[in-house]
């Protein structure tokens, strides 16, 4: 028995010398495998990086399989995905995933970048290595945004309206954008055919190229070593610094300080099946029928946050944020290490830095939370929805009830919500006639002002009659009503004039 | 086990180098050198007149004009259109390909204000181009997206719009209401316009013949309703 085991082992080893004489891959594999890393840089904080590259691996697997049976057709991809959704053997889990795994990565890459600035891993001689990381940050961004538009639903089609729609803002070619986004005059066959070639060819394969470059580099330049307070990066000293450290204290990659990033790959790919499982794939929402308007397109939650800024802009301002912002945004990314390359890494050291990740962690978090329940939004709905709260009509008279039910019926309701439900777009109404005095309501509603449309021709004098006397009739908690001052004083003065003319 | 033709390390020169062998070395390489770069200067010349169609092909859609798609649609016969309501209608654009399946169904809002008075909006909001809705109590089109609104002779009236509803241009051809459509609505040759005008890109390239059609297309502000 030894004997054949010890033939079959020799017989493994000769097969295997018999590719690596031709190969030669082993000696430099082994080598870049168990490359000297710091210490201290064996660490749960350094495995953003891997795990996303693991998660790169299943979207390409994924997405291959799911190729074997998309039709990237206008007319047929919505179908094929129902088909892939309830037909196809384990053709659900399949899609789930790969949703879910464009989630995660957008995640994971965040949390890497967030990681590898804090830890000042962008400095000399890394610089290079970061600005390659901006634009996978970019592709990765690039590839949810494409991946939305292969569901080809009624969010896909709006979101490439909205997509068209922004290009077509640039000045002078704006018109010639348009028309090379969409491969033709509008959103059809040759927009899902050019969307599909940048998702599955030319992302995927500059993001691959890119990925190589970039941990090519990591292995090249070494792990970033743990950074202490006052060790500071100097292009003078630092590559004999680090080498010091690797030599005397270093410990190889593998196995040594790879073991976590194993564990947490595999952590996060059980998250993104667990998340696949419980919560199901991605749509598809409606067809992708343009005259089917009852729609509220949304977009993915990557770019909810874009969604929300775009509600918030200032019409004026809008156009010139559009295009400058993006500039401001990438170029401030790729310039930080070219400015930043020297000095401290420790994030104690580094004020500024911890100040600009919380601002804008919050303010993306903020935009994110607004896109979700989108406040902006009428409710198209509220108006033959919702009822008026009981509450509000009780004790009232004929004429305020009549009032209510204009309100209704003018839709008041999908921007204005009455007992909690209604639109967000403009203020509550519960409490209106504590802050508006009548006079101010019927301008308001008749001429409009702010974000509100005037209802002048919408409102016959009867109508505008009975809903404001319903509208002041909403004080919470019976307060006092908004009162006019000008009209008091006027009032007081009037009580002094006949007075005067008496004399 | 190792075959003749094993890859092997590389046989030393067996005679020794004269100088005569090293200048004729030396011709011999500045020849291949300049060969070499006859030949990247070769490959040159054929990649720009590869990218020639190549670049072509993928720019294509962006050199052809935007009045090129377009043509006059039919929305069905103007009594479909009740006097004094907006109502919506859909048709196929002009300009379709075989996989564009529902995708190339355009929708629209007629408003027929009297008699042959029309108002056609598309339905793309002005703002990012979400389809807008029309609210026959309170007379406005509200877009879902961000919330733009319109009056009902496409003005706009609150939201991030920064103009009215792009406006198609109409004319009746019998009992038919015909509008020029091809290419989807959008801000594109508007951005700088300083005074918005109806929807310029789907305008017409050949002069407006009808009178109707110069009416159109002097028409910025709201009829008279």
């Amino acid at each position: 028995m030894a004997s054949v085991n010890k033939r079959s082992n020799s017989q493994i080893k000769k097969t295997y010398e018999w590719f690596d004489r031709r190969l030669g891959l082993a000696k430099p594999l082994t080598e870049a495998a168990q490359h000297p890393t710091p210490e201290r840089s064996a660490s749960w904080w350094y495995v953003f990086g891997s795990a996303a590259t693991v998660l790169l691996i299943l979207q390409v697997v994924t997405g291959i399989l799911l190729a074997l049976v998309y039709s990237p057709s206008a007319g047929e991809a919505w179908g094929s995905l129902q088909f892939l959704n309830h037909d196809v053997t384990l053709g659900w889990v399949l899609r789930a995933i790969h949703g879910w795994g464009s989630d995660f990565m957008i995640a994971i890459v965040l949390m890497h970048m967030v990681q590898v600035f804090m830890f000042g891993a962008y400095k000399f001689p890394r610089e290079l290595t970061w600005i390659i990381g901006v634009f996978l940050l970019l592709l990765t961004l690039g590839m949810a945004f494409t991946g939305q538009v292969m569901r080809f639903d009624q969010d896909a089609y709006w979101g490439l309206g909205i997509g068209a729609s922004i290009l077509s803002r640039v000045p002078w070619i704006g018109g010639s954008l348009v028309h090379l986004l969409l491969g033709g005059p509008i959103i059809g066959g040759q927009t899902l055919t050019r969307f599909f070639a940048l998702h599955v060819f030319i992302i995927p394969g500059t993001l691959l190229l890119l990925v190589g470059l970039h941990v090519w580099m990591v292995l090249r330049l070494g792990i970033n070593e743990w950074p202490m307070p006052g060790r500071i990066v100097s292009k003078a000293t630092y590559e004999r610094e680090y080498h010091e450290l690797t030599e005397k204290n270093g410990i190889p990659f593998v196995p040594d300080a790879a073991w976590k990033d194993g564990v947490f790959a595999a952590a996060i790919l059980l998250a993104v099946i667990a998340c696949a499982l419980f919560f199901g794939p991605f749509g598809p929402t409606g067809q992708p029928d343009p005259t089917i308007i009852q729609t509220a397109p949304k977009p993915d939650f990557a770019f909810l946050w874009i969604y929300a800024v775009l509600a918030y802009l200032p019409p004026d301002l809008e156009t010139p944020f559009i295009f400058i912002a993006p500039i401001i945004i990438i170029g401030g990314m790729l310039l930080l290490p070219l400015v930043a390359g020297e000095g401290e890494k420790h994030w104690k050291r580094r004020p500024v830095a911890v100040l600009m990740v919380s601002v804008i962690a919050v303010t993306l978090a903020i935009f994110t939370h607004l896109g979700t329940y989108t406040p902006w939004s009428p409710i198209m709905e509220a108006w033959s929805a919702e009822p008026i709260p009981t509450a509000y009509l009780q004790h009232r008279s004929p004429l305020e009830r009549q009032g209510a039910i204009v309100l209704q019926n003018k839709q008041c309701r999908d921007c204005h919500a009455l007992g909690g439900v209604g639109g967000m777009r403009g203020p509550a109404l519960d409490s209106i006639a504590t802050r508006m005095t009548e006079d101010q309501i019927i301008r308001q509603v008749l001429q409009g002002g702010g974000n509100m449309p005037a209802y002048g021709k919408a409102l016959s004098p009867a109508e505008t009659r009975a809903l404001v006397a319903f509208l002041m009739t909403l004080r919470e908690k019976n307060l006092a009503p908004a009162v006019d001052a000008s009209r008091s004083l006027a009032h007081s003065g009037a009580m002094h004039v006949p007075v005067a003319t008496t004399r | 086990m190792t075959p003749p033709h094993e890859p092997s390390a590389p046989t030393q020169p067996t005679t020794p180098l004269t100088h005569a062998n090293t200048a004729a070395r030396e011709a011999l390489h500045s020849r291949r050198a300049f060969l070499f770069k006859l030949s990247l200067y070769l490959n040159g010349v054929v990649g720009a007149v590869l990218a020639v169609p190549l670049v072509g092909y993928v720019l294509g859609p962006a050199f052809k004009k935007t009045s090129s798609y377009n043509s006059w649609v039919s929305l069905g016969p103007i009594s479909d259109f009740p006097e004094g309501q907006t109502r919506l209608a859909d048709f196929r654009n002009p300009v379709t390909t075989v996989s564009d399946g529902e995708t190339g169904k355009v929708a629209c809002w007629v408003r027929r204000i009297e008699g042959e008075k029309f108002q056609v909006f598309a339905i793309n909001c002005a703002h990012l181009g979400c389809p807008v809705r029309w609210f026959e109590q309170s007379r406005l089109f509200l877009c879902p997206c961000h919330g733009g609104a319109y009056y009902e002779d496409g003005s706009r009236a609150s939201g991030p719009p920064e103009r009215g509803l792009f406006e198609y241009q109409y004319k009746i051809v019998g009992s038919q209401l015909m509008i020029e459509a091809g290419a989807m609505p959008t801000l594109a040759n508007e951005a700088c316009a300083k005074k918005p005008r109806p929807l310029v890109n789907i305008e017409s390239q050949q002069p407006a013949a009808p009178t109707q059609q110069a009416n159109d297309a002097e028409r910025s502000s709201a009829w008279p309703a």
